[in-house]
């Protein structure tokens, strides 16, 4: 992990503009936050291609589902939190419903539209996403992560929640040997005493938790799911298999998250004690960043704390 | 009954002051809507000192009349008011959007003494309000129900769907006020989403009317009046604003809808405050 640090909804405009010069069917939507997701960066670069239509988010994403009707890839831009809950309609009943190729972009995820509080945060999108049938989602960690994730979403045959942090964010990957797959877990640290399974920004805390607990002699292993769903059921069977012991990170509601995808597969898979670490079913609020993943449990500090109550509840 | 050339004074200069002390709030914060707080500076001081009956000693009294910020992210400026108010310490103001703080980036009921409904997700406020006003009918009470919008946030469906019931339920005791100010956060409203001519639309719905400038605290307090005579529909007043008036750099700028305050630009806002109006 580097000490560089980028917008991921910069990396994420950039990307989508890059994308559009090189294949002409892909459109991009936005209802009026552009300028926040950064869909303008395209917008700028293809004004024919580029729709705002205002703040209207549920009409925004039922005409993405028409445009994908004739063959044209759009990408439909708008906060977590509103593409969920405003838009949720057309999302199940025109795009998940008729498996249509659209690609939903949800930006400002999790508390990372931090200051605006939480009327703006979005703890509930995983949830929602996860439980339309179709749906592939994806959350992005990192820039390159940001980068490839919306490449893979343009090239995958079907509709995608890509789940955007407000956040800059530390490179943690290497943009030349990460071979990104939709569907496939990364391991970024073996370990043995337990596996850390996290996901988005989180992924970054995960990591500076193998690193303390490595100093108090357990052994963390860490474990990147960038696709929630569909989820990679082999690796985490495989992990807890090995480890015997699972914590998943998570900034969302611990229900119907993370957590619960892979508590889901190892209850019938490979049962083993599983901590969740996540937003504890509550309303945050406003604030700096950084504080309010302390104040509502997602700092590293958090993350060790339930490694060491999950490895004692190991037998 | 027109306001008296002492009231409009007295208007006049707490806009002015709540509009420096919006600027310094934001500034020391360095997060937060300037533009539209500023350009509702005038409609919300007018209701909150001339027109609602509410009182801060007695928040919750069933009779009080109610407003509603639709544009929930124009908080600083409700904040302001009603901590001069006495609803919360001004102590507090410098608390806004911090951790553990009650003043939250957008209004919350749950925290804040005087919110009546929690806004920020655009849309809402409107219907929520008619439900309100709706209730006093039932409850055979005279408060009024305000509810101040942004002219963006018509673009959001839910408002044609409350606009709608509210003439069906000929809720005569519903005012919305539009800060009509043009702008909204990518651009203008030509450029992201046109909504011609406003007024029309809703009288198409069934509604009254009212055309003033929202700047104009006594054609504010008129235009209320007037709202109050008229019975059988609700009543909106569409009120012709500038966005981020009063700082000339981000008057009309959709780029001042949330951008944070720099040092030099602090100087300017307040050096033009200073003398303005
Ligand atoms: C449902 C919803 N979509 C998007 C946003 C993000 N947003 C906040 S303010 C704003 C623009 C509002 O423009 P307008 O209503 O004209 O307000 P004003 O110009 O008075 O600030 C947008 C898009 C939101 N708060 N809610
Ligand atoms: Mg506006």
């Amino acid at each position: 992990m580097t000490a560089v640090k980028r917008a991921i909804r910069d990396v994420y405009g950039d990307t989508l503009a890059q994308l559009g010069s090189e294949n002409k069917n892909i459109i991009a939507l936005d209802a009026d936050v552009g300028s926040s997701s950064k869909s303008i960066v395209f917008g700028k670069a293809f004004p024919e291609r580029y729709f705002n239509v205002g703040i209207a988010e549920a009409n925004m994403v039922a005409m993405a589902a028409g445009f994908a009707t004739t063959g044209k890839i759009p990408f439909a831009n708008t906060f977590a939190a509103f593409m969920v809950l405003r838009a949720g309609d057309p999302v199940r009943s025109l795009i998940a419903y008729t498996n249509l190729n659209v690609k939903l972009a949800g930006t400002y995820a999790g508390l990372s539209d931090s200051y605006d509080g939480a009327s703006h945060h979005s703890i509930a999108d995983i949830a929602f996403m996860r439980s339309m049938p179709n749906m592939t989602v994806i959350s992005i960690s990192d820039p390159v992560e940001a980068e490839l994730a919306t490449r893979a979403a343009a090239s995958y045959m079907g509709p995608v929640y890509l789940r955007l942090s407000r956040a800059e964010a530390p490179v943690i990957f290497d943009k030349k040997t990460y071979d990104y797959k939709i569907g496939k877990g990364v391991t970024l640290v073996d370990g043995s005493d337990l596996t850390i399974v996290a996901t988005g920004y989180m992924l970054v805390k995960a990591l500076e938790a193998a690193e303390l607990l490595a100093k108090k002699g357990i052994s963390a292993r860490v474990v990147n799911i960038h696709t929630i769903k569909p989820i990679d059921r082999e690796l985490l069977v495989e992990c807890a298999r090995q480890t015997g012991a699972i914590v998943t990170v998570e900034e969302h509601n611990v229900f119907g998250g993370l957590g619960s995808a892979v508590a889901e597969v190892l209850a019938m898979h490979q049962p083993v004690p599983i901590e969740i670490v996540g937003i504890e079913d509550t309303f945050a609020e406003s604030g700096d960043y950084e504080k309010l993943l302390g104040k509502y449990g997602l700092q590293a500090a958090n993350v060790v704390a339930r490694a060491e109550k999950v490895v004692k509840r190991k037998k | 009954m027109s306001l008296r050339n002492e009231n409009r004074k007295h208007l006049e200069g707490l806009c002015r002051k709540f509009r420096q002390d919006l600027i310094k709030l934001l500034h020391g914060i360095q997060t937060g809507h300037p533009g539209g707080s500023l350009s509702s500076a005038e409609i919300m001081t007018t209701l909150y000192y001339e027109k609602l009956n509410v009182n801060a000693k007695n928040a919750k009294d069933e009779n009080r009349d109610r407003f509603i910020l639709g544009k929930g992210h124009a908080a600083p400026m409700l904040y302001l008011i009603l901590a001069d108010l006495g609803f919360f310490p001004k102590e507090d103001l410098v608390t806004l959007r911090q951790l553990d703080s009650h003043l939250q980036g957008h209004p919350s009921a749950k925290t804040t003494n005087g919110i009546e409904l929690s806004t920020g997700p655009l849309g809402l406020g409107l219907p929520a309000g008619l439900g309100i006003a709706l209730a006093a009918k039932l409850d055979k009470k005279d408060y009024t129900t305000y509810v101040l919008m942004g002219d963006g946030e018509l673009q959001e469906g839910i408002v044609w769907e409350a606009v709608m019931s509210a003439s069906k339920f000929k809720a005569d005791n519903l005012i919305v006020i539009i800060d009509n100010n043009g702008v909204q956060l990518d651009g203008t409203l030509e450029e992201i989403m046109p909504m011609g001519d406003i007024g029309a639309k809703w009288a198409a719905f069934g509604w009254n009317v009212l055309h003033i400038d929202g700047h104009d605290v006594g054609a504010i307090s008129d235009a209320v009046d007037t709202a109050k005579t008229l019975k059988g529909k609700p009543t909106v007043i569409v009120a012709r604003t500038v966005k981020g008036k009063g700082v000339s750099f981000m008057e009309g700028k959709s780029a001042w809808h949330g951008k944070p305050i720099g040092k030099d630009e602090y100087v300017t806002a307040m050096s033009e405050l200073e003398v303005a109006l």
